[in-house]
């Protein structure tokens, strides 16, 4: 993979720049991504039949890296422009890739919840970050070696044993920048055990035209018996490319939900690595796609089983109008020993263009008995039926098509555990969908995105 | 009198079959037609085909309605211009919930005549006025489109939409198929509560059993896609009795004769 080569010379020319912003945990992990990454850099692009999301591809274009830690101007309002009222978080910023707290977070987290810097955490609570930091992601990809080979800073969760917090802490990740820009990001969230968070990590990017690579690596751990809820939303512009990955850990009894929207972007990358280490816990995973123009987005999961009588469920829905395409991964691995396994996968897809192209490919792996797992995948097009009877009635066709997305996403919306976020993502949803028709009629994706 | 509808050698297929081979039926404001006729005559095509539904392709002819050329508008528009069709079978629409699907319709439909949409409590007061004519249960409202009703509440269902979106010609398609005799008067005396001077109705069915309730003023028979015999309501009382057969030998007759003619 070529392209990984301009990072490897990037950081030998900048690396005591690099390293003199950063914490020395982060540091100490350089080698190891370096030698990585010079691996990956030295091997041939791997075949895959999705060409727009391999890593060779992603990874060629010349971005620049704020290694000086330059700081940037953000115009918060605007990317909250679409904030539905009465949702009240705990909120904080990373601009490009540096973290920024709200004026009041400080203040308004409770005893036991921390959020901060990575530097600051490895500094104040280094027993916070050295167990955890890269151990998930292991330099085992391009993504995850480029990652640590170039991390200066990112965001530390820490919640406390028997801590549960009620209200969401909300991390706003915005890209500015008036050139080109990748940005290196890392959330470690580390739930002690009994602990219970909500996390909702929205995705902006302010100025058109300007190309963005988001290059994100989160770690989750989820003690024994914690609860974790982490959200996720993307509403970037159509230059703005993320390659993310998420690992997560449960514990014994443990309770993990994920749930990913892809409103817009240019191309998204999500990789998901659940492991279900401790007995009797449960992972619910749920993401929703809503692609126009050109836009491409791709959910790849693997959710291991390991420990016994674990419960996953998993459920994706994409629904691509005009030139999108998706792509979805989905394979539940159940290990030895993982006796009384439950895990359900469900992958559902709409193709509302004829220009619109969906790749799916579930798989299971099982290596045990006892277990009951299920999984299906099915792409269609909307109900001819169902649009015929709506216009009988008078409802124009954008608008039945509206409507009839809309409700093909309702079970995913639906899967957002805390109501205010679920009412906050089904207007987001419907406003996506009011756009795209708008857009259908007189103008490109973008421009109707850029004008809400 | 004026014609509400005007229907002239419509010829119409699906998928290269020719199904519908020149139809000529004229209704006028006030009037109920019944069309009879025995399975695959082309009853339900017509009226897809005046609704405007997409599967099927008009090789010829024309339809009016109220001057409009019907063939020319999309489905909504010819909704839009009061056209409703009951459906055989109404289609299950799950995650839209029948107020926002009849709020979706009311206010299409008053864009399209330049008007603004409907206040929330307005239109709430009129869907409640509306249930109350096919004695709906105020609990299907708030669930998706006849997800879960039974037979006889998707056909009340339909007659609800009728109500809320009054048209000037409903075409029911079969709407007694399914219903018991309870469901079945329910529908019928609705569908009578909403006949007035303006507006008329196409009944299309296999059986006398509606006609006792929705008296027609014309009956049509269907036969191979042409209205092949048309006569007063007594016509109905005479198919139940003798059946279809003397109405297919006479038209088989006929089409032999006419094609051993131009042979």
């Amino acid at each position: 993979m070529h392209s990984l080569r301009q990072y490897i010379e990037l950081y030998r020319d900048n690396r005591d720049t690099i390293e003199a912003a950063a914490a020395v945990i982060i540091n100490r992990r350089r080698p190891e991504a370096l030698r990585a990454l010079e691996a990956f850099a030295e091997q041939p692009a791997p075949r895959t039949p999705y060409r727009e999301t391999s890593a060779d591809l992603l990874y060629a274009p010349d971005y620049g890296l704020n290694i000086g830690r330059l700081q940037f101007a953000v115009d918060l309002a605007a990317s909250f422009r679409c904030d539905v009222p009465n949702i009240s978080t705990l909120l904080a910023v990373v601009v490009n890739d540096t973290y920024r707290p709200g004026a009041l977070l400080e203040k308004n987290l409770p005893a036991g919840v921390s959020v901060m810097s990575l530097a600051r955490a490895a500094a104040e609570h280094p027993e916070w970050v050295e167990p955890y930091l890269d151990s998930l992601s292991a330099c085992a990809t391009p993504t995850a070696a480029l990652n640590s080979l170039l991390l200066q800073d990112g965001v530390m969760v820490h919640i406390s044993r028997g801590v549960r917090l009620d209200k969401p802490i909300q991390i706003v990740s915005i890209f500015n920048s008036p050139t080109a820009m990748l940005a290196v990001r890392r959330l470690l969230v580390v739930a002690d055990e009994g602990a219970a968070a909500r996390l909702l990590l929205c995705d902006h990017s302010q100025g058109s035209g300007v190309p963005y690579l988001s290059c994100a690596v989160t770690e989750i751990f989820a003690g024994a018996g914690a609860e974790v809820e982490v959200y996720g939303i993307e509403e970037a512009n159509a230059d703005t490319v993320r390659v993310s990955e998420t690992h997560a850990r449960v514990a014994d009894g443990a309770r993990l939900l994920l749930n990913g929207s892809f409103l817009s972007g240019g191309i998204s990358v999500n990789d998901y690595d659940v492991r279900l280490d401790g007995d009797d816990a449960r992972a619910d995973l749920s993401g929703l796609v809503i692609g126009g123009g050109s836009q491409c987005a791709a959910n790849r999961v693997v959710l291991r089983h390991h420990g016994r009588r674990c419960v996953s469920r998993q459920l994706f829905k994409y629904a691509l109008f005009d030139d999108a395409r998706g792509e979805f991964g989905g394979k539940i691995v159940v290990d030895e020993g993982a006796t009384g396994t439950d895990a359900e996968q469900n992958n559902r897809n709409l193709l509302v263009s004829d220009g619109a192209r969906m790749d799916s490919a579930p798989q299971l792996e099982i290596y045990c008995d006892d277990v009951r797992c299920g999984h299906g995948s099915a792409t269609g097009e909307l109900d001819a039926n169902a649009l015929f009877y709506m216009r009988q009635r008078g409802i124009p066709l954008d608008e039945a098509r509206m409507m009839l997305t809309q409700a093909f996403m309702s079970d995913v919306v639906d899967a957002v555990g805390y109501e205010p976020v679920r009412d906050r993502l089904r207007h987001l949803v419907e406003k996506r969908l009011g756009g795209e028709a708008a857009s259908c009629a007189n103008c490109s994706a973008e421009d109707s995105l850029c004008n809400r | 009198m004026n014609e509400l509808l005007k229907v002239e050698n419509l010829r119409a297929g699906i998928d290269g079959k020719e199904i519908l081979r020149g139809i000529n039926l004229t209704v006028r404001p006030g009037e109920v037609h019944a069309i009879m006729g025995p399975n695959g005559s082309g009853k339900s095509t017509l009226s897809g085909v005046l609704a405007g539904d997409p599967r099927y392709t008009v090789t010829s002819g024309t339809a009016t309605l109220g001057g409009a050329d019907l063939l020319a508008l999309s489905p909504e528009d010819r909704s839009h211009e009061g056209l409703f069709l009951s459906f055989q079978y109404p289609v299950e629409i799950p995650g839209v919930t029948m107020v926002n699907f009849m709020r979706a319709a009311v206010n299409a439909k008053r864009k399209y005549l330049g008007e603004p949409p409907m206040g929330a409590s307005e239109f709430l007061k009129m869907m409640r006025q509306k249930r109350a004519i096919v004695e709906l249960d105020n609990k299907l409202a708030s669930r998706s489109v006849n997800e879960g009703f039974s037979g006889g509440e998707k056909k009340r269902n339909e007659i609800f939409q009728m109500a809320v979106l009054e048209p000037r010609l409903a075409i029911l398609d079969e709407t007694d198929s399914g219903l018991d005799i309870d469901a079945l008067r329910i529908v019928a005396s609705g569908v009578n509560a909403l006949r007035s001077a303006d507006n008329a109705t196409i009944v299309i069915t296999h059986y006398q059993r509606l006609l006792d309730y929705i008296k027609p003023d014309f009956v049509h028979i269907l036969y191979k896609g042409r209205i092949v015999y048309s006569g007063g309501p007594e016509l109905a009382l005479e198919l139940e009795e003798k059946g279809y057969d003397w109405i297919k030998e006479t038209a088989d007759n006929a089409d032999g004769a006419n094609t051993g003619a131009n042979a």
